[in-house]
């Protein structure tokens, strides 16, 4: 009783503010003279500067062409029918026309990436970060689990010192010493340093999940493989990585669900996604304030997207459970 | 073909690792050849020299030391690691303590309370820490001014100049003679039988010590338009901590549910056969159990609480990694300071890595003791 009455002490406050006090339309004025309830008038005003930053008005419709190429490449990759290596060609291909669309070639207005911004930005980092760093996570593991030491040495201290670090520090690392380290000339691109930055922070991530499925793996599959004759090299391709690959799909997922929330930190090196986008909204003069709003609005774009990787997530387990007790009823 | 297969192995193994440690090697060569080549075109030198240089900066927000503009860089770093220090242990200790209970509280028997808890843990951990972050860091700019604080318990105060709690002020007799309950209460197992004879004679003599000189509590008043007395957390501190431990505690709590469902079930009916109540049950049977599924878990959380607290720079709370970067912004040292922030963190984590090495150890020596 006391715990309903709790609910609903927490409840009806929310409801007022989020619905029957709010403010739907107008401007900053009508919202200032109806402060109990929220202004989603604010949004309505800020919703293209929110979700596209500063990309000219104009083109809007390249970065929504642009979103849909991407969400289809994650959903097609969320489907373990498209597990094969046409994936890699579709992804190749997807990501050459995205990054064609936002960046403009052919008879399109050039928008330099220092326009792009928002929604747009949040699911590139993250979708490229983490198709990026997957092989290279793959061939860190490899090199981890390596009968030689050198390479098991450099994977392990890559590694460790990445995932040793917060993510902050590999992004600095990224912006401010690595332009250093190129030859004199060499311009690179704030966005694209970020890119590479959250790349080579999931190969870490991702390589200490492949690892896990490497160490999952039974011995005598490999040794099954060599004794039909298989190289080791071969055993290791064809037979043993796409067992542990399996295995570690769920824990792909919740690497995926953090990265997805974690490339908001690209806000501390100045770069605008869907986060810097919201604040930035708030902090224009004539709408100054309304911070509640603006994060309350990104905070559900992040819930939806996180809490749909979870749920997939929590399918694909169960899907592999039953998968596996399908195999031993048939025995 | 070579005469043995061993040899062939061998061999190529040398070239394998030949030609990894050559590539890495030129890589690396490369990159150091165009960063010195770029500092020698920037007029800048490598070296920690500039540790020594005044700071010329103020810091808001400093604890235990006190720091000034122009005292060294070096000890403007040590400020920063303090507080980095001061966030991230209480931090640890608030969301272990607050995700115990909300993972306990996720079992519970009640839906209404289970459920107001997993809506809690849902919003948190399916939304960005940095998201959090600034949203309590601009709620609370938009407190009433310190004339106008609100008052949630008696001698506190929450006002835009931060939360204000009644200090307390214990003498310095009761703090060393605590110090040394706890130096024993380390060292208890080395001094055998009469390790808790000594703990409980200086318990002893902390109490005796706190009826002669007993702990003041001092309350904040309002003179003008500030606080005088008591401890103030400033905003930035409080809006930092309390991200903290709502995501972390968010993580833990999940933890805990897990290493509590972890528990076979017979032992769960078999304390409630032997007559314990439900909560006896959970304390004295469940949670024991439980630990040991938790721990390395806990510690993976309190190191990622530790590096998630350099999100301070977002809000300008002055932790390492936020004068760090002011100070390599300030001198051209981005480098170096780069270093220094990369060696800061990898030396906790290896250490925590040890740590828990170490404790599993423990626990398999344990295992193999029983019958």
């Amino acid at each position: 009783m006391a715990v309903a009455a709790i609910v609903v002490a927490i409840a009806i406050p929310l409801v007022r503010w989020a619905f029957l006090n709010a403010t739907w339309t107008g401007t900053a004025s009508a919202c200032r003279a109806a402060p109990a309830g929220a202004c989603w008038a604010f949004i309505g005003h800020k919703l293209s500067f929110i979700i596209f930053g500063l990309y000219p008005a104009a083109e809007h419709w390249r970065p929504v062409l642009a979103t849909i190429v991407l969400l289809a490449l994650i959903v097609m990759t969320a489907m373990p029918r498209c597990w094969n290596r046409r994936l890699t060609v579709a992804w190749a291909a997807g990501l050459s026309i995205a990054f064609a669309l936002m960046r403009g070639v052919g008879g399109l207005a050039i928008v330099s990436s220092q326009e792009w911004g928002g929604l747009p930005v949040t699911i590139m980092l993250t979708a490229v970060g983490l198709v990026l760093g997957f092989p290279l996570g793959v061939v860190l593991a490899l090199g981890r689990r390596s009968r030689c030491r050198v390479p098991r040495t450099i994977a392990a201290t890559i590694v460790e010192v990445v995932r040793g670090v917060p993510l902050i520090a590999v992004l600095y690392l990224a912006v401010l010493i690595f332009p250093l380290a190129l030859p004199t000339g060499i311009e690179v691109d704030k966005l694209l340093l970020a890119q590479i930055a959250v790349a080579i922070f999931a190969a870490a991530y991702l390589a200490e999940a492949v690892r896990a499925g490497l160490q999952m793996v039974p011995r005598g599959r490999m040794e099954a493989a060599l004794a039909l004759g298989l190289g080791r090299w071969q055993a290791m391709r064809l037979v043993v990585l796409p067992e542990a690959l399996r295995i570690v799909v769920p824990s792909f997922i919740s690497i995926a669900v953090g990265f997805f929330q974690d490339t908001s930190l690209i806000v501390i090196i100045g770069l605008f996604d869907l986060l810097n986008t919201a604040r930035l909204a708030a902090q224009d003069p004539a709408w100054l304030g309304f911070y509640t709003e603006a994060f309350v609005f990104v905070g559900v774009i992040y819930f939806c997207g996180s809490a749909a990787l979870s749920r997939y997530g929590l399918w694909l387990e169960w899907r592999m459970a039953a998968a596996r007790r399908n195999i031993q009823e048939a025995r | 073909m070579s005469a043995r297969p061993g040899a062939s192995r061998a061999r190529r193994s040398l070239i394998v690792q030949g030609v990894t440690f050559g590539v890495t090697a030129a890589v690396l060569w490369w990159l150091a050849h165009n960063m010195s080549a770029s500092l020698e075109r920037r007029g800048l030198s490598l070296g920690f020299g500039f540790l020594t240089q005044p700071a010329n900066f103020e810091i808001g927000d400093t604890a235990w030391l006190r720091f000034s503009p122009e005292q060294s860089i070096g000890r403007a770093i040590l400020v920063g690691l303090l507080n980095t220090a001061r966030v991230s242990a209480v931090g640890c200790v608030l969301a272990i303590a607050v995700g115990f209970v909300v993972g306990v509280l996720r079992l519970s028997h009640n839906p209404a309370l289970r459920g107001v808890m997993r809506a809690g843990v849902e919003v948190i951990r399916n939304t960005p820490l940095l998201l959090l972050l600034l949203f309590l860091s601009t709620s609370l700019q938009g407190l009433p001014s310190a004339s106008h604080a609100l008052r949630p318990a008696p001698g506190w105060f929450l006002s835009d100049r931060g939360l204000v709690l009644p200090s307390i002020a214990v003498s310095g007799l009761t703090t060393w003679l605590a110090a040394l309950v706890v130096l024993t209460l380390a060292l208890r197992k080395r001094m055998g039988r009469i390790g808790w004879r000594v703990v409980a004679v200086l318990l002893a003599a902390v109490g005796l010590s706190m009826v002669f000189r007993p702990p003041s509590v001092e309350r904040a008043h309002l003179v003008g338009f500030n606080f005088v007395g008591g401890t103030t957390l400033s905003p930035e501190f409080a809006a930092l901590l309390a991200a903290l431990v709502l995501h972390h505690a968010a993580h833990i709590s999940e933890v805990v549910r897990g290493a509590i469902l972890s528990v076979p079930r017979g032992q769960r009916d078999a304390a409630r056969a032997l007559g314990l109540s439900r909560f006896q049950t959970l304390r004295m049977v469940t949670i024991p159990l439980a630990l040991r599924a938790m721990v390395p878990l806990l510690a993976t959380s309190c190191v990622s609480l530790i590096k998630n607290s350099s999100l301070a720079v977002a809000i300008g709370f002055p932790d390492v990694v936020s004068i760090l970067n002011t100070t390599g912004n300030q001198t051209g040292h981005n480098i170096e300071t780069m270093c220094i922030m990369i060696v800061v963190y990898l030396s906790l984590s290896l250490a925590v890595a040890a740590a828990l090495n170490r404790y599993n150890t423990t626990l398999l020596m344990l295992d193999a003791q029983l019958p």
